[in-house]
């Protein structure tokens, strides 16, 4: 049996019924990271000894009987963005290089009492500003797709969870956690071919997950089916008394959702998000997309998002302007880098030069630029403003549909190198998830096919807030009708 | 009395407006679960949250806001339901996240006021802006290694309330009372200590002047001075300093400046061109702090009598006269101190007793009414017994500081000591008749008509009984046999 081969659902099952036991499953992947993180570069730090020990005692546990949590034993991947007690937490940063935290965030301390065990942490775009893994302080990570025909030209892994994504395609896991500002859980997932859910801000706590864009952060799961990430959404999910943005809503049972008719549920197709010069196999596989839910019993509804076409731009406003605030506290005082200076002035600019790459300085610059005298009204309150008329957009839509579908991104995955040199040409690749996470709903992206050089494409659907259910269903439909069996170039059992 | 400061060419109107830090008294911080008592060894009081860690969130702390609330209903201020907290931010060494949580746009107690009284009697309004809530800074401490600073973060976080006044303060001494005023309803609302020597008070102090009539010209900030007298001195010295300025055709410049008490002149710390750019923006890690009409009025019912209500009432209740009632009331514990000895005995007595002898002694020893060696019931019992004859007005005076001294009660001192007052008549006869054998002179130029002797013989006859002779006796005494 390939253990790196099944899905979380199927492991539980053999881990209970003694097919296997976790040490066998959580080795299996570790060799696996071993074999291939040299390439791949998905993990910054391997924690195999700390996944051994944690696997023989899930096996212990296992022996006990019949009460295991869901994941006992089920090797994960974390994206170096949550604080791991004890284990390094870098954000891809230089900054945080050798940051240890003394504590552990909600979301991974949810999964661990839950009995996951943690192989390592992924990588990422620097405190996770990228939409192609590319701005990490520990280097890249490369797609484990590859082009048909073309071995040799690296693809990107999407970002900011590439790390995450190409880990859980290659099987060096069997599900990840990443986190979702503007599409940095379901970008990558849809250029790796894998599952991933942004759910709805508020839904699973932020504290001990380092910030980014506080108003917008939204930790969520990454797997290859859809079960699989409604199996850790159910484990991470939940009001936290320590996070004031998370909600107090009870958690529904997400697996059952995965199971549930479509029969009369209303899909709404935005026609903004047709947009010019689209290729046509992305316009493609949405029509195809749209057929299988008709099919699966769906009334397709035409719906308009007059706003979401500022979404982009109003997203460059306020996440920057967060960020700019929030990474103020990587100062070289407390914790992390320090670079020595004459003064404390010297200090900071010393230690903020050398500690973030270019893409965080920039953010920083231009989050500083639209909070300023003078500048506040014209970005940041106007990009407010903005930001209510898209969620209200959502909310219009969603008083007549029940989710919405559409393309996850306007390509599919590019080699490094390409769009490199124009940030805007960059930011674009994340004009289909913006929208939803300025409105905080939850949203999916689901592989559908495969794009004409053999690269996967993902079809994202959304849904209103807190109804991750909704959102489960439609994408189990469209995995089942798709049928998605195609698997990367780079992954385990390929040696 | 108009307070103006005379120029070369004619009378200038002083405006000023104050901004007091307060810091609550809580169990903990604004945001974090670490302790907010003050002292304690450095980063000792020191959470995650406080420290700026990676990922750790700001959670609002109800206590800190009911004391916010109580203290807006105690400067009968309007109190907002929605409020809102943001991010002030700037880089220093002890303010960890690089941002301070503030109540910028959206505070949580509205337009209220304060009245102050003059040393005239007088009486005057000062409007109250806002009040909002915001955390405190840490410390950084220069002095204790040649080439580092050390930072102490124990204060980080925790809550203070910046009370903001409106520009209607028009001299130093109504500075003061403004001051006095407001740390007496924090203190007697409990939700600051009002210690301006830990910090715990201090105040910034804007300061503009004008010709009578005119608009408001600009004015200078003077920040963090930490005691009253700085206040008034700042005010005394920036003022003059601004006067001169206008006069030799000059024009003050908007800016942040500094109290030196030992040279008694502001300095310049800052110029409006190298004033920070704080880009305050909504803290996305807090939501809208929405509190309840129900638990807000919760918390105006059990507040406590504040200080001009307790003084009207002891002017109603205890017939005591205004100004006697605004020392007893000046601290609650006096106040509580004044009650206790006046219950169920003559108030006017007892406030004498209390704000002079009492006080005094307090003054002398350095006591203050929480380690009095005399306790109200104490002074109380000693009351009694003058009420009831047992000693006099004198003797009383006497037992009074041997109390002081040993801490024994008036009856116990009195029994010890044999100071009960003589009302046996025949023992005052016979002590006014010795008196007036010994002083035959005297007598006679009594009954010549010199009236003024009367007094001496009352003197002679009380020495004689070791001054235990009531006085009324003795003067009945007296007069008959004279």
């Amino acid at each position: 049996m390939m253990l790196t081969e099944l899905t979380i659902a199927g492991a539980q099952g053999g881990l209970r019924r003694r097919e296997f036991s976790a040490t066998e499953l959580v080795g299996a992947h570790v060799a696996a990271i071993e074999r291939l993180n040299g390439r791949l570069n998905a993990f910054i730090t391997v924690t195999s000894d700390l996944a051994l020990d944690a696997a023989r005692r899930a096996d212990a546990i296992l022996a006990g009987g019949e009460d295991a949590p869901a994941l006992t034993g089920i090797p994960l991947g974390i994206k170096d963005l949550f604080c791991t007690d004890g284990v390094r937490t870098t954000a891809a940063s230089r900054m945080l290089e050798a940051f240890v935290p003394p504590y552990e965030s909600t979301v991974t301390a949810n999964l661990l009492a839950d009995g996951a065990v943690f192989v390592g942490k992924t990588n990422l775009d620097e405190f996770a500003m990228g939409s192609a893994n590319i701005t990490s302080a520990f280097g890249s990570v490369e797609n484990p797709w590859k082009r048909a025909g073309d071995e040799e030209t690296v693809l990107v892994p999407g970002g900011s969870s590439g790390g995450s994504a190409a880990a859980v395609a290659a099987r060096l896991a069997m599900g990840a956690t990443g986190t979702d500002t503007g599409g940095s859980i379901r970008q990558p997932a849809s250029y790796c071919g894998i599952a991933g859910i942004k759910p709805t801000y508020g839904r699973c706590s932020r504290w001990g997950t380092i910030a980014f864009a506080s108003s917008l952060d939204q930790a969520g799961p990454m797997a290859r089916t859809v079960e699989d990430c409604a199996i850790l959404l159910q484990s991470m999910a939940g009001f936290d008394v320590r996070d004031s943005t998370s909600v107090d809503i009870a958690v529904p049972d997400y697996r059952a959702a995965c199971g549930r008719s479509l029969k009369g549920m209303k899909v709404g197709i935005p026609a903004e998000y047709r947009v010019a010069g689209m290729p046509a196999e992305v316009e493609a596989a949405w029509e195809q997309g749209i057929a299988w839910l008709r099919d699966a019993g769906c009334e397709i509804v035409e719906v308009s998002l007059p706003y979401t076409k500022y979404g982009l731009a109003t997203y460059y406003i306020v996440a920057p302007a967060e960020c700019s605030s929030n990474l103020a506290r990587y100062d070289g005082v407390r914790f992390g880098r320090r670079v020595p200076g004459e003064s404390l002035d010297a200090l900071y600019e010393a230690t903020r030069r050398e500690g973030f790459g270019a893409e965080v300085r920039r953010r920083i610059l231009m989050g500083t630029y639209v909070l300023s005298a003078g500048y506040y009204d014209a970005y940041y309150l106007r990009a407010q403003k903005v930001r209510n008329l898209i969620r209200k957009d959502f909310e219009n839509a969603f008083r007549t549909v029940d989710v919405l579908l559409t393309p996850t991104a306007p390509s599919p995955a590019f080699a490094q190198g390409e769009k490199m040199d124009d940030p805007v040409q960059m930011y674009l690749n994340d004009v289909f998830t913006v929208p939803a996470s300025m409105a905080g709903v939850p949203a999916m992206s689901v592989p559908a096919g495969l794009s004409a050089s053999g690269l996967p494409l993902g079809l994202q659907v959304i849904g209103r807030s807190f109804d991750e259910e909704s959102v489960f269903a439609a994408a189990s439909a469209l995995e089942r009708a798709a049928g998605f069996t195609h698997r990367p170039a780079v992954r385990a059992e390929v040696v | 009395m108009t307070y103006l400061i005379e120029g070369r060419d004619g009378p200038w109107e002083l405006v000023v407006g104050l901004e007091v830090h307060a810091q609550v008294i809580s169990q903990s911080k604004l945001f974090s679960g670490a302790s907010a008592s003050y002292g304690g060894e450095p980063n000792t009081h020191v959470s995650l949250v406080d420290a700026g860690f990676p990922g750790m969130l700001p959670v609002i702390n109800r206590e800190c806001v009911a004391q916010a609330v109580r203290t807006g209903l105690g400067l009968k201020a309007r109190v907002n339901l929605e409020s809102r907290f943001d991010r002030k931010n700037y880089f220093y060494a002890d303010l960890p996240t690089g941002y301070q949580i503030s109540q910028f746009t959206h505070p949580i107690i509205g337009e209220g006021a304060v009245e102050i009284e003059l040393a005239d009697g007088s009486t005057r309004v000062i409007g109250i802006t806002r009040l909002h809530l915001e955390q405190d800074a840490g410390k950084s401490m220069h002095d204790q290694d040649p080439a580092r600073s050390f930072i102490d973060l124990n204060r980080a976080g925790v809550a203070l309330m910046e009370i903001v006044s409106e520009p209607d303060i028009r001299s130093p001494e109504e500075a003061g009372a403004y001051l006095r005023k407001l740390r007496m309803i924090l203190r007697y609302l409990g939700t600051c200590d009002g210690n301006m020597e830990e910090g715990s008070m201090r105040a910034d102090v804007n300061v503009s002047v004008r010709k009578a009539g005119e608009p408001f010209r600009t004015r200078c900030e003077i920040k963090n001075v930490n005691s009253i007298r700085y206040v008034m001195q700042a005010i005394e010295v920036e003022a003059v300093r601004q006067v001169e300025i206008w006069e030799n055709g000059g024009s003050v410049d908007q800016e942040t400046r500094l109290f030196d008490p030992a040279r008694s002149e502001t300095r310049s710390l800052r110029s409006k061109e190298d004033a920070h750019d704080y880009r305050y923006f909504p803290d996305p890690d807090l939501l809208p702090l929405v509190i309840e009409e129900a638990w807000v009025q919760g918390l105006a019912a059990h507040l406590p009598e504040l200080p001009d209500a307790k003084r009207q009432r002891f002017q109603d209740e205890y017939g005591i006269p205004r100004y006697d009632a605004g020392v007893l009331v000046a601290e609650q514990a006096t106040a509580d101190f004044y009650e206790t000895v006046a219950r169920g005995r003559d108030p006017r007595l007892a406030a004498n007793w209390v704000i002079g002898d009492f006080f005094a002694a307090l003054n002398r020893t350095g006591r203050t009414i929480q380690d009095s060696p005399i306790s109200a019931d104490a002074l109380g019992g000693m009351l009694d017994l003058i009420t009831d004859g047992t000693i006099n007005g004198k003797i009383a005076k006497d037992v009074f500081e041997e109390m002081l001294e040993t801490g024994e009660s008036a009856a116990d001192i009195v029994e010890r000591k044999g100071l009960r007052q003589v009302t046996d008549t025949g023992a005052i006869d016979a002590a006014v008749q010795a008196v007036l054998d010994k002083n035959p002179d005297k007598l006679a130029e009594y009954r010549g008509g010199k009236d003024k002797l009367f007094g001496f013989f009352v003197g002679q006859v009380m020495k004689a009984m070791a001054g235990k002779g009531n006085p009324a006796l003795v003067n009945e005494a007296l007069k008959k046999v004279l």
